[in-house]
């Protein structure tokens, strides 16, 4: 259905029926990973960072589950973008992410039980998360589906990737295993504070730290050169 | 390095301390209680603060280097810390998990405010509190001190592994031979089974904790000694010390047989290193009269009211880092008149 609104909506047809507000580009794709990764440089949707990255299962479970609902009502609100009126875009775009919330969540519940037990309440909060409403705001809702899906798919894996960075640092010191799988035998010694959220913190922390000294880095390095090159 | 000749306008009476001079004279003072921790505790006690000590100051190059901040390690700060943190810590604490709270206590509490004097905490109570967190159980393990054989070779526990879990002590507890020793601090004792040990015995430092919290006698010479050198507030440790006897006195005169006397509240635990030496952290308290005082008294209360109310055993540590936070707070709030103004109204 979804593909025979397309043309009704979009009635003028252009040359080159992507290019209408950005050209897609491997950029669209690779910014969410690292330019405008959600968590390491927006910082936004903290509350499933913070929380569910206390082992790298459920910080996979959690981004893949992010990621789909992103894909999916990235989608649906670009397709309808030219129906919902300004005024109710807002209501509109959390009733087609709520859909795609209970979609995911009865899909959790089927495949694993035991992921879904401890991820809680937190697979409903995806609704509230606001990398996705903002993606919905800002790209879907000006954009035509296959940008979106794109720019949705990079911006999903970025968050996946964060929070997989995350959960696998507190797993490998908080309980000594990695996806579940012991790396250090049995007599390793957890580090019980980084399963707790003062965990969470000091690792979000420390990744932000090695981010920033990296960019800061990248940025003083052309510099320097251009400054060596100016004397030679 | 050549020093450029001082000018400087009369009175010539006053030399001007520079940070390193302060820092090295609360190092000097902090030597003595080092040497009873390791005439009391051994070779564990002096490999713990050896291991502090050094990775503190590693961390404080590596994160002053990083930052462009050049070598600060000749201000001797960070070695402060170091062996504070040395002293907190339970004689036969693992020293991979002193070093990794050595290097936490630096690196998060002091370098990333960005050095000496940004910090807002104490940073060897930053990493005391973090290795409170995370290794909880190998931090209230306890040992008895002056252990036959203890100059020969350290406590199991302190050699443990890497990244592994710490030797037990029981069997080594076992084999000394000593009557009696049940694995608790006077202040566990008092709390859980309403034991209190011998006021003099607290009081000169026969008794188990950590490596340097032990003999109330020797910090508080080492203290008085650093406040008639005026490099801490003598208010600070008053303060600390009323604040604590006003709490612990009504509830002793309520009920002696539950609540402790408040010589035991001032002697026990790390009250007086806390009170002494991480207190009057110059960099984590006000700077105004008063503000000194209300900070003491501060820590004091809350140190009793933890200690008496609290899961944990002890509360010094907890009471001086929210203490620290409320200090920019308090000073604000007690800023003296200045001479010649008239104290604004408020409308």
């Amino acid at each position: 259905m979804a593909e025979t609104t397309q043309p009704g909506t979009g009635a003028k047809p252009t040359a080159d029926p992507f290019n209408r507000q950005e050209s897609l580009t491997a950029d669209t794709f690779l910014r969410g990973l690292w330019q405008e990764n959600p968590v390491f440089v927006m910082l936004l949707g903290m509350c499933p960072t913070l929380a569910v990255t206390n082992s790298a299962i459920n910080a996979l479970g959690m981004g893949l589950a992010t990621t789909f609902v992103l894909l999916g009502s990235g989608a649906l609100v670009s397709l309808l973008r030219h129906l919902i009126p300004k005024q109710v875009r807002i209501a509109s775009y959390i009733v087609i992410i709520a859909t795609f919330v209970t979609v995911v969540d009865y899909a959790i519940h089927a495949i694993s039980l035991e992921l879904y037990a401890s991820l809680g309440a937190f697979i409903q909060l995806i609704v509230v998360n606001c990398i996705i409403l903002g993606r919905a705001e800002a790209y879907a809702s000006k954009q035509r589906l296959l940008p979106t899906l794109v720019n949705g798919l990079g911006m999903g894996l970025g968050f996946t990737l964060a929070l997989l960075s995350l959960g696998s640092v507190r797993e490998i010191l908080g309980s000594g295993s990695l996806f579940g799988y012991p790396l250090f035998g049995e007599d390793f010694q957890p580090w019980l504070v980084m399963v707790l959220p003062p965990g969470g913190f000091f690792v979000l922390g420390a990744w932000l730290l090695l981010f920033a000294w990296l960019k800061q880095r990248r940025e003083r390095r052309p510099l320097a050169s251009a400054g060596a090159t100016s004397h030679g | 390095m050549s020093r450029p000749i001082e000018i400087r306008t009369s009175p010539h009476l006053k030399r001007a301390r520079t940070v390193p001079q302060i820092m090295l004279g609360v190092v000097w003072a902090l030597l003595p209680i080092c040497a009873f921790a390791v005439f009391q505790f051994g070779l564990s006690a002096l490999l713990l603060l050896v291991t502090t000590t050094a990775v503190a100051m590693g961390t404080e190059y590596l994160f002053a280097r990083l930052s462009g901040r050049g070598n600060t390690l000749n201000d001797w700060s960070v070695v402060i810390t170091g062996l504070l943190l040395g002293l907190t810590l339970p004689p036969g604490f693992p020293l991979w998990m002193a070093a990794v709270a050595a290097f936490v206590g630096v690196a998060l509490g002091k370098s990333l405010f960005g050095g000496l004097g940004f910090n807002v905490m104490n940073a060897a109570l930053v990493g005391r509190a973090f290795a409170q967190a995370a290794f909880p159980v190998a931090i209230t393990t306890w040992t008895p001190g002056f252990a036959p054989g203890r100059f020969q070779e350290p406590i199991p526990s302190t050699l443990t592994p890497p990244l592994m879990q710490p030797i037990p002590v029981k069997d080594w507890i076992g084999g000394l031979n000593i009557d009696g020793f049940t694995g608790a601090t006077p202040l566990a004792l008092q709390k859980f089974q309403h034991i209190e040990v011998s006021g003099l015995d607290l009081f000169t430092g026969m008794v188990a904790g950590s490596a340097g919290e032990t003999s109330a006698l020797l910090i508080m010479v080492c203290g008085l000694w650093l406040a008639y050198q005026r490099l801490l507030d003598w208010k600070i440790p008053v303060g600390v010390m009323l604040g604590a006897v006003l709490i612990a006195l009504p509830f002793w005169l309520l009920d002696g047989g539950v609540y402790p006397t408040p010589w035991f509240v001032l002697c026990s635990g790390g009250l007086m290193l806390g009170a002494w030496f991480m207190a009057s952290d110059m960099v984590g308290s006000p700077e105004t009269p008063w503000g000194a005082l209300v900070y003491g008294l501060f820590i004091g209360a809350l140190t009793v009211v933890i200690r008496l109310f609290g899961g944990l055993t002890e509360g010094i540590m907890y009471a001086i880092l929210l203490a620290n936070a409320a200090a920019p707070l308090i000073s604000a709030v007690t800023q003296p008149r200045v001479f010649g103004t008239r104290k604004e109204r408020r409308s």
